[in-house]
């Protein structure tokens, strides 16, 4: 029986004549998902990255110890030692807590980064690309400025300005990442603005601002989500970047790039204190790292090889 | 061609032709400088902005919250801050063009004599790194290239893969915990050892030169057990970049009909690769080394923190950390000025590499 219905619900997904407009969307995204299915790695990252999340979001109840809480007696354990799996740092708090939570400063960065970066560079690049003239020229000196700069340096001098802590790291950091969003928007924007359908809207009568956020935006939406997972990894690399030059997240919270530069003096007889937060963002950000290389085989076939 | 017949030139005159391109290259070029010039008006205009809008109050930063009114005023006028806002940053444009960055706080020196003094120490790590990237990434490039999906392939993929995704800062400090900790194989954080400390007089500033310079062979060796590891940690980066590049230059290159024709007329396999191809892929890539070079000096600012490097990366996280803001903003204005000069660089060498880009 139920399998009958599986059929029939994949079938319908699949079919050539989707009965309803949600449908076809569904029938989509599903075939979508069958040649993301495809690529093992990128799968691999997914699973990663949903790891992450729930690890975040459940930390308080899988964490074994607080992060924050203190123990000198038993400081610098190895791993596995008594009911520290991943061992003590030098103020005797459990690696893993640490860890667990810090899954939750990783995510918060990369979210609000991408929350705030991905909607500047959108407007930015559509607005840019669709009124062109003198606006698009001085839109894209703009971009240019920023994208002829390292990013980490311009986040580190922002960060300077604005004092470190974790808000401003993000900040800093979303101010140095939206140029390229802007360029891909720009270039969506440019090869859809002579469309028929634009020419329709406008002759019905829509005004600048609903073209823009009806028709054009919805279109640079996939390529843009690309490209933002894409960059996840190296927003994480900034982070802990910063983090770990103490300009980031403050002590005594748990951000693993402070934790390997807190671990930093005792790498040569406690290696794990530093080594153990450092794989913890290696592996979050390559597993973004693949997950972006299979969404971009999937939403942005032109850019396949 | 042309240039092989002297003679033609001065037969034909200089045809109208010539003019045109001339002209045609001028303003290309000079297009190009004027926006060169754009470029660092904008890079002033970020540093302006984050130095004199950004913080809620610069004539507190100064003088603290404690001080009286008058105080306050004098400063205030001292700092120019009474003034418009444009013209404050004219005022900026033209004392950053004449070098002067201000007073450090930390050092009490000129941020340009402090710059001057460890910019060397960067310029020899990213130097390091680059040769390192260039010897290893190139040739893996090609292999990549040229066997196709087996393992030299997937081999530069990997390094690619890890490349984008490993924290510099942490691969620095396995790389000590490995090779200085354990093997022993290379020397600790820093520049010399404490006992090789000054024994060279500094002509270049940088240390292998001065030593090789002094013939102090001794010190020579110790200070490049000293750099080998944290320009082997930098290069590793451009070895992921130059690596993946070459490799699909290569692989458009490998894909052209003349490589078949070659092949067809009995070229050896060798030759088609290192010859025919290579020379085709060396123009690009000479754009890519130079890129890499400009971006290692991002990498150089964490490098440098974890293996105690005195150089401009060290200064910048040192006066980060003490809220030395004339340090910071000299020090990102500097490696924003190499940047945009190492971009300039390479625009150049490709017009004068590449006879389609005349």
């Amino acid at each position: 029986m139920s399998d009958h219905a599986k059929q029939g619900w994949r079938a319908r997904l699949l079919s050539e004549t989707p009965r309803s407009r949600r449908e076809a969307k569904l029938g989509q995204a599903y075939r979508g998902w069958l040649q993301f299915r495809q690529n093992r790695l990128a799968l691999l990252g997914l699973a990663i990255v949903v790891a992450l999340i729930v690890i975040a979001v459940l930390a308080p109840w899988i964490a074994p110890h607080h992060p924050h809480e203190e123990n000198l007696a038993q400081r610098l354990l190895p791993p596995g030692t008594g009911a520290h799996l991943l061992g003590t740092d030098e103020f005797g708090r459990d690696i893993l807590s640490r860890i667990i939570y810090g899954a939750r400063v990783t995510l918060y960065i990369v979210v609000l980064v991408a929350l705030i970066a991905a909607p500047i560079g959108l407007i930015v690049g559509t607005a840019a690309g669709y009124l062109g003239g003198w606006l698009d020229a001085a839109l894209m000196r703009v971009t240019d400025v920023f994208l002829s700069f390292p990013s980490l340096i311009l986040a580190l001098a922002f960060v300077a300005a604005l004092g470190p802590g974790i808000e401003n790291a993000v900040i800093a950091i979303a101010l140095t990442s939206w140029p390229p969003y802007a360029r891909i928007a720009r270039a969506e924007t440019m090869t859809i603005r002579n469309s028929d359908f634009i020419a329709v809207a406008r002759i019905q009568g829509a005004g600048t601002g609903r073209i823009l956020f009806r028709h054009v935006m919805p279109l640079c939406v996939s390529s843009l989500t690309v490209r933002v997972t894409l960059d996840m990894a190296g927003i994480i690399l900034t982070a802990a970047g910063l983090g770990f030059l103490g300009l980031g997240a403050q002590p005594p919270m748990a951000e693993w790039g402070a934790m390997v530069s807190s671990g930093r003096r005792y790498i040569l007889d406690q290696w794990w204190v530093a080594t153990i937060p450092g794989l913890a963002i290696f592996i979050v950000s390559l597993a973004f790292n693949l997950l972006g290389d299979g969404l971009r085989d999937v939403l942005d076939p032109r850019q396949k090889k | 061609m042309l240039q092989a017949r002297p003679g033609f030139r001065q037969f034909f005159g200089v045809r109208p032709r010539d003019k045109v391109k001339a002209s045609i290259a001028l303003r290309q070029s000079s297009g190009f400088l004027f926006q060169v010039a754009l470029t660092l008006l904008g890079l002033l205009a970020v540093t302006f902005f984050i130095g004199r809008v950004v913080p809620i109050d610069p004539v507190l930063a100064v003088v603290g919250d404690q001080a009286p009114r008058d105080v306050y005023e004098a400063v205030k006028r001292e700092l120019g801050l009474d003034q418009p806002l444009w013209w404050q940053f004219w005022v900026y444009v033209k004392k950053m063009a004449a070098g002067d960055f201000g007073q450090s706080l930390l050092t009490n020196r000129p941020v340009i004599e402090d710059i001057k003094r460890v910019f060397p120490a960067t310029l020899e790590l990213a130097t390091f790194a680059t040769i390192i990237g260039v010897a290893l990434g190139v040739p893996m490039g090609i292999a990549g290239a040229v066997w196709q999906d087996r393992w030299p392939d997937q081999l530069v993929r990997v390094v690619g893969l890890v490349g984008y995704s490993v924290p510099i800062f942490w691969l620095g400090i396995i790389g000590l915990l490995v090779f200085y900790g354990i093997l022993g194989w290379v020397q600790g954080p820093g520049r010399l050892s404490v006992f090789f400390e000054d024994m060279v007089p500094v002509v270049t500033g940088v240390i292998l030169i001065d030593a090789a310079i002094a013939r102090e062979w001794e010190v020579f060796w110790n200070a490049f057990g000293h750099v080998v590891l944290p320009s082997a940690v930098l290069g590793y980066f451009s070895i992921a970049y130059i690596a993946r590049m070459t490799r699909s230059f290569m692989l458009e290159q490998l894909n052209q009909e003349y490589i078949i024709t070659a092949r067809a007329k009995g070229v050896s396999e060798a030759r088609i690769i290192w010859v025919h191809a290579l020379r085709n892929v060396s123009v690009p890539l000479v754009t890519v080394i130079a890129l890499s070079y400009a971006r290692l000096l991002e990498g150089a600012v964490l490098t440098e923190t974890v293996f105690a490097w005195p150089g401009l990366g060290r200064y910048l996280t040192t006066a980060l950390l003490a809220a030395d803001m004339n340090a910071v903003l000299g020090a990102t204005i500097v490696v924003g000025l190499v940047f945009v000069g190492i971009n300039l660089l390479s625009d150049l060498l490709y017009r004068l590499l590449d006879p389609r880009a005349k």
